[in-house]
């Protein structure tokens, strides 16, 4: 999933500073399962600017809306009607979900409610980490199921660098090293052949480096 | 100014704090009625909005009240709320309220006189750290409206 946290809430306060009625939209998918903007964080941001506005004398309204998706046209429009009786919007969706709400109401100002992180998974309850940085062309099936590039500090693609100790990172004791966990997997697995591949430089362009990026599906696209 | 007399919200667990609470008035125990007491099946079930709200609409403290570590009906709701209100209380330092209008108590059912004693501490507390600023500014408008 796609992770975030939210804002301080003094930036929000500041962005919304001029503005009498905000809209405040969360979104179902991802930030409601890391817990940074789903219908519950809506109520919670809510009712703290409320608190934090009428201590310093601004009675301000809010509208809460949470939306099945806010990466989606479909789901996007369906608020239509509430844009006519507010100042600005905030997004508590992840960047994706904010740049669609700026993309449809162009007239409205829209801000960001959290910081959007990295794609990651669940370590348990209430820890997310990192996992993946969306290269585009995908190592895990000669890695052990273990990302390099996400996971590596130093995004090495062929075995450790000097500084991994006692299967953990040279930057920190509380990072583990991912050339262990891909040596340890293959070792596991029987494929410790896999290691000895040379895994050649790396294409930066599927990664971003080739401009922003775009998937076209011609038997889908309109 | 008149003499400032404090709102604040207990939220009672069903089965220590709030029997606590009973147990206190059946041995005609004095307590102040500043406190006002909001029974919950188990303190865990106290959400974040349950807190939030209440200071929103004005309360200048807020307590939750659970079992005794290890006597939660629900195995560890008790547990589960003190990290709750240990969160919350820095938001309540972000939002302005201050974080130390909030807190965690834990008794057993059978500690009237504790809970009596409690709730004079936190209404003494409360007195002296004054209204909460959501609060004043709510009185200034209901006078606002008045007048
Ligand atoms: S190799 Fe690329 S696509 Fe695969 S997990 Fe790592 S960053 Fe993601
Ligand atoms: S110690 Fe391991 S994870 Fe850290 S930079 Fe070196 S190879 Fe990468």
């Amino acid at each position: 999933m796609i992770t975030a946290e939210r804002k301080p809430l003094k930036e929000i306060m500041d962005y919304i500073q001029p503005f009498n009625r905000i809209l405040l939209v969360g979104c179902n998918e991802c930030v409601t399962v890391c817990s940074a903007g789903g219908r519950k964080e809506v109520g919670l941001l809510s009712s703290a600017l409320q608190s934090a506005f009428l201590s310093a004398g601004k009675s301000i309204e809010i509208k809460e809306h949470t939306l099945e998706r806010q990466c989606d046209p479909e789901y996007v429009e369906e608020i239509v009607g509430m844009m006519d009786g507010v100042d600005a919007v905030v997004s508590m969706a992840c960047g994706c979900g904010v740049q669609e709400m700026a993309r449809r109401y162009k007239n409205k100002p829209v801000f960001p409610a959290v910081n959007t992180k990295f794609m990651g998974a669940s370590e348990r309850q209430g820890v997310w980490a990192e996992r993946c940085q969306g290269c585009g062309n995908c190592l895990l099936g000669i890695t052990g199921g273990i990302c390099p590039i996400a996971r590596c500090s130093k995004q090495l693609m062929n075995g450790p660098c000097g500084g991994s100790t006692n299967g953990k990172c040279e930057i920190s004791k509380e990072v583990d090293c991912a050339w262990q966990l891909i040596w340890d997997r293959l070792k596991m697995l029987g494929q410790e052949d896999r290691y000895l591949d040379i895994i050649p430089a790396k294409d930066w362009r599927t990664a971003g480096g080739g401009g922003p990026r775009k998937i076209v599906r011609e038997d889908l696209a309109g | 100014m008149e003499k400032f007399e404090p709102v604040i919200v207990a939220f009672c667990c069903h089965y220590c704090a709030y029997t606590a609470a009973d147990m206190a008035g059946s041995q005609r125990l004095d307590y102040p009625p500043n406190v006002k007491i909001i029974r919950v099946p188990c303190s865990g079930k106290v959400d974040a909005i349950h807190i939030l709200k209440a200071f929103e609409r004005g309360a200048d403290g807020v307590y939750v009240a659970g079992c005794l570590e290890g006597d939660c009906h629900f195995k560890n709701g008790n547990l589960k709320a003190e990290k709750q209100v240990q969160y919350l209380r820095k938001s309540l330092d972000e939002i302005g309220i201050g974080g130390d209008r909030l807190e965690m108590v834990f008794m057993s059912a059978g500690m009237g006189e504790f809970f009596a004693r409690k709730a004079k501490e936190m209404t003494e507390k409360i007195r002296e750290l004054g209204p909460s600023p959501v609060h004043t500014q709510l009185e200034q408008q209901a006078r606002q409206k008045a007048s």
